[in-house]
């Protein structure tokens, strides 16, 4: 499983940084959604990885990390998606509103010359 | 709490001046006069606790942890000027009614101006030297404002500009010095400051202190070099003149000078800077005054001159100089601000200050006349008048002091000089205007201004006289007051009379006035002949040229800088940062060897497998499909993006999975409606590649590869170690005991770490407004204004539900019926569920993020399927006002534990048991998730409601 969650990340990640270099601004967006999707599993991952242990704490059960998984990235990452949801949202206002001003949708807001 | 209550008193009235109508003269002028007259009347009710060299001190500890404290401290001469201040503001205050025209926007003058009197009280009466030097930033800074009060004025703007960044940068050199000086005498405290006098003088720093905080006073006081801003902020109002450029802002600078006197004068090095600087611009202002034409310009330079004989003064390391300082101080405010009004008053009436014009107003404005003509008296030093005491003080110095043999020949003549200069262009100001034959192409006829506005013109005048003639009854046991905390306690000998007998000072008086007589008559000859119109020879010395010649090269200095540290192009940069990660990552990597851990690994499920060869195909497939395919990039992002939630489920973590679905759909709702926006592809155009092309594109292919892979290598060694557990065992052990919860990430976000969901949803609601701030400009680009291809394709005739039809309602009837109606059987099912998520969140999987989401998209899908207008006909949606809701009930129950006694969102659990319900434990951290729900709510739908108005309104073509 490690492996596997290590490689995707990988891909995640690489897929992205490929596109915010890309020279259109939805191309920088999908890649910076991209990107999220990786740190965010990245930063969840940390915490290391468990199955059937949520930290939701039973009676009976002592609470410690032996019987529940690490909590503390899992609120990290909660934060994280709901921030990286309000900076795309703004992102693709501020691209529709540089397009809308420029005329084109290029990232420095204007052509490449010839 | 007291001193602090009468700093705040100016900037409350700031702020209720602020708010009050802006055209409501009579209003605002009452309420700042009254604010400075009550500040005023409280300032001169401490004098008998300051009377005998008392100290009122007082100190409110602000953040503890770091021992800071606020420090506000009034001994003797903070109190003189603290008096100036205020009375001299609430003056103005009545003036400037009078003075600002109806058409301007007045409330903004007065909120600048009382803001103007709290930094300029915070500086007086700083306990601390760091605080000190924030009200002294914090008066350049309104200054700047006040200065370019007139905004459309290109003068204005200019004068503010130079002036902010003069004083602003001598503040900066002031903090330096300060910290130094702090240093050197082991506290900030001014007390333990002025008590550390010998210590700071012997110490190898003390220079470096010294030169850093005379800039920082030297820049204030427009002393030179640092002169010239003073005659270009004149573009300012004259109220804001006469309270700034000559009772308070100018004399910070000589305040401070003032203030350290007893710590670091006394020294030759003292002597020489503080001395230097003030000889040189009492000439030199002096000079430069006679021959100015803009009566606010001969006041200006004027003043500057003055504050250079006040700085001379303290200059002279002589307690009695020094005592003389501290009485012209308060005789210039006197009669500079007179001054300045009555210019003012000359300006409203006549419509020009130009001297040249102005001739014989005595007889159109005989009152105001005869006040100007006294104050300038006091200005020239004519006996009776107070401006002539201390400059008898001066002369006395000048003859007395014991220094060099140079200097001990050349100041008396050089003091001489200088006030045969004072009487020139006092004279000039005065008589040039007042006599004479009346001038007859005046723009506005003169007349008397209104009574009222003279009422504070004569009152100044009146101080100036009674000063005058009974000197020692009226201000004696003040300036005594005033002047013995500034030489240290012990004052020398001195007398204040008018008559001293026959001696040297007095005859260096009646040599300056006589030979200043005939000085101005033989300037106004042979300028009558149209010589000596500019200063000889000084008049090149341009300040501003210098400045803005200076501010020109900088500018393009740090451009230079820029393109040369800054690539072009966003894509360029982007790459040098990802490159220079990867390498720095690298190098990283060099002191840890990449090897795996040994910790115990789960073993791999086929079904997991390929998820995620669903979900690298997604990545892979969005990253290929983003340039031409929009909308299958978006797909292939929902799906990555549905394999993420997945994994969080699959890895204990329920909290994440539901929230990464609600925000997926929120999303790709989001992207769908900015689709429409986004220019087409234009097909048939071949996609020729350059070379250049190509290496880009594998430069960028190796980068991606590159992060990728360190991502995976990273990632995959962190995996296989075992986690550090700093802090999370305390969470599990808590969440329970103390945060009455059983869900350990929600009783995180909402109890332990609920400071940061603050910040978080303030964040959202932040950049919903900004979102709708941002689309109210939107100009959508002409070619996607028209119907959408596919709607157009139907012709107009054609009986169906898809279009409307034409001339019936602005909107498609009876459109997807059955979705509709579906959607909102919905509604009230999905608001339950919405509610249940919320409710359960503390013990469950669930909480406010996800509630929230799940009631926007339930409206979004009334939005999709009913259409914008259906739907806000019938439900009332302001979600502005859920942000607003959201986050005061967050702040509010964060403040309720302060009131509680506990630190800020603590939580406190209820438990009680109600009929039928039974036990129930109602945790307070429940109102601040209800909180963080509704402005999840709010801002979701204020971000995707604006955006898809767009498309109404580009159809409605506005």
């Amino acid at each position: 499983m490690e492996a596997v969650l290590a490689c995707v990340i990988g891909v995640l990640g690489g897929a992205g940084v490929w596109l915010v270099q890309r020279p259109r601004t939805f191309q920088v967006i999908m890649g910076l959604t991209l990107l999220s999707y990786a740190v965010n599993l990245f930063i969840f991952s940390v915490g290391s990885l468990a199955i059937d242990k949520p930290p939701v704490v039973r009676p009976g059960v002592p609470a410690d990390l032996e019987h529940y998984t690490d909590p503390m990235p899992q609120s990290l990452v909660l934060t994280a998606i709901v921030i990286s949801f309000a900076t795309t949202a703004l992102f693709l206002v501020v691209l529709l509103a540089t397009r809308g001003l420029s005329g084109t949708d290029h990232v420095d807001a204007k052509e490449d010359e010839p | 709490m007291r001193l602090a209550v009468l700093l705040l008193l100016p900037f409350a009235g700031s702020v209720a001046t602020a708010v009050l109508p802006t055209r409501a003269r009579t209003v605002l002028a009452s309420v700042a006069g009254l604010v400075s007259a009550a500040a005023a009347a409280w300032v001169i009710s401490l004098y008998p606790q300051v009377r005998d060299g008392g100290v009122l001190r007082e100190t409110i500890s602000w953040v503890p942890s770091l021992g800071l404290e606020l420090t506000f401290r009034i001994d003797g001469f903070a109190w003189m000027f603290a008096v100036l201040v205020t009375v001299i503001g609430a003056l103005v205050s009545l003036y400037a009614r009078y003075y600002m025209s109806p058409e301007d926007p007045v409330a903004r003058f007065y909120a600048f101006f009382l803001a103007f009197m709290g930094a300029m009280l915070g500086v007086v009466i700083s306990g601390n030297l760091i605080q000190l030097v924030v009200f002294w930033e914090l008066t350049s800074f309104v200054s700047f404002l006040l200065i370019g009060y007139f905004t459309h004025r290109l003068d204005a703007q200019r004068g503010a500009r130079m002036a902010l960044i003069v004083t602003g940068a001598g503040g900066l050199a002031l903090l330096g010095g300060v910290v130094i000086l702090g240093h050197i005498a082991g506290s900030y405290e001014l007390d333990a400051v002025l008590a550390a006098g010998a210590q700071v003088r012997a110490h190898p720093l003390y220079p470096l202190a010294l030169v850093l905080i005379l800039l920082g006073a030297l820049t204030k006081s427009a002393q030179f070099p640092f002169h010239f801003w003073l005659p270009h902020a004149m573009a300012a109002p004259t109220p804001v003149s006469a309270y700034l450029h000559s009772a308070t802002m100018v004399k910070a600078g000589v305040f401070l000078l003032a203030r350290l006197w007893p710590v670091l004068s006394g020294t030759e090095l003292w002597f020489w800077l503080v001395g230097g600087a003030g000889i040189a611009t009492l000439l030199l202002g002096a000079y430069l005054a006679m021959f100015q034409n803009d009566l606010k310009r001969v006041l200006a330079y004027s003043t500057v001159s003055h504050l250079g004989l006040i700085t001379l003064l303290f200059g002279l390391n002589s307690p009695l100089a020094a005592v003389a300082g501290v009485f012209h101080i308060m005789n210039h405010a006197t009669f500079k601000a007179s001054l300045f009004m009555a210019a003012g008053v000359v300006d409203h009436e006549t419509g020009t200050r130009d001297i040249r014009r102005l001739s014989g107003l005595i007889r159109s404005m005989p009152n105001t006349g005869v006040l100007a003509l006294a104050a300038s008296a006091a200005m020239a030093g004519v006996p009776l008048l107070n401006g002539f005491l201390s400059k008898e003080m001066f002369f006395a110095e000048a003859v007395f002091l014991r220094s060099h043999p140079y200097v001990e020949v050349g100041l008396p003549l050089l003091a001489t000089l200088a006030s045969i200069f004072a009487v020139v262009y006092s004279l000039r100001f005065s008589y040039d205007i007042f006599f004479g034959p009346p001038s007859t192409d005046l723009p506005r006829a003169p007349e008397e201004p209104p009574r009222w506005m003279r009422v504070p013109i004569a009152l100044l005048v009146l101080a100036c006289v009674i000063v005058g003639v009974a000197p020692a009854l009226s201000i004696g046991a003040p300036l005594a007051t005033a002047a013995r905390p500034v030489v240290g306690g012990a004052l020398p000998d001195y007398s204040l009379a008018v008559w001293h007998g026959f001696n040297l000072p007095l005859v260096m008086s009646i040599v300056a006035i006589s030979l200043g007589t005939i000085g101005y008559l033989w300037l106004r000859a042979r300028q009558a002949r149209g010589g000596l119109q500019r200063a000889p020879i000084l008049a090149r010395l341009d300040g501003k040229r210098l400045f803005e010649r200076a501010l020109v090269r900088v500018t393009r200095g740090s451009r230079r800088l820029l393109r040369l540290v800054q690539p072009e192009g966003l894509q360029t940069q982007l790459f040098v940062i990802l490159t220079v990660a990867v390498v720095l990552a690298l190098f990283a990597g060099r002191e840890v060897p990449l090897e795996w851990g040994d910790r115990a690994r789960i073993s791999a499920s086929p079904a997991f497998v390929l998820l995620w060869v669903i979900g690298a195909i997604c990545a892979v497939g969005a990253a290929v499909m983003a340039k031409f395919h929009r909308l299958v990039a978006i797909t292939l992002m929902g799906g990555a993006g549905l394999v993420t939630c997945v994994t969080f489920a699959w890895f204990s973590a329920p909290d994440l999975a539901l929230t990464q679905i609600v925000v997926e759909v929120v999303t790709t709702t989001l992207f769908l409606l900015g689709l429409r926006w986004l220019p087409m592809r234009i097909e048939g155009i071949p996609v020729q590649r350059t070379l250049a092309d190509r290496v880009r594109r594998a430069r960028h292919l190796l980068v991606a590869v590159g992060a990728g892979g360190g991502l995976a290598a990273l990632s995959y060694a962190l995996l296989t170690r075992p986690a550090p557990h700093s802090i999370s065992p305390f969470f599990l052990r808590h969440a329970l005991p103390d945060g009455g919860g059983h869900n350990v990430v929600n009783v995180m976000l909402v109890d332990f770490r609920a400071f940061d969901t603050i910040g978080e949803i303030t964040v959202l609601g932040t950049v919903a407004l900004t979102v709708f701030a941002l689309l109210r400009r939107f100009r959508p680009p002409p070619e996607t204004k028209g119907q959408p291809e596919q709607q157009g394709l139907i012709a107009a005739e054609t009986a169906t539900d898809l279009v409307r039809p034409g001339g019936a309602e602005d909107e498609p009837r009876g459109y997807v019926l059955v979705p509709s109606l579906l959607t909102r059987l919905l509604l009230p099912v999905s608001l339950v569920v919405a509610a249940y998520y919320l409710l359960r969140g503390h013990n469950a999987p669930g909480g406010g993020f996800v509630a929230g989401l799940i009631v926007s998209i339930t409206m979004l899908a009334q939005y999709m399927f009913g259409g914008a207008r259906w739907t806000e006909r019938h439900a009332r949606l302001s979600p502005v006002r859920w942000i607003a809701i959201g986050l005061l009930l967050a702040a509010l129950t964060g403040l309720g534990a302060i009131v509680a006694g506990y630190p800020f969102l603590t939580t406190h659990t209820a438990h009680l048991s109600l009929p039928l319900v039974g036990d129930v434990h109602l945790p307070s951290a429940t109102f601040f998730d209800l909180g963080v729900f509704s402005v999840v709510i709010g801002a979701t739908l204020l971000i995707l409601t604006a955006l898809a108005h767009q498309s109404i309104r580009a159809r409605r073509g506005t």
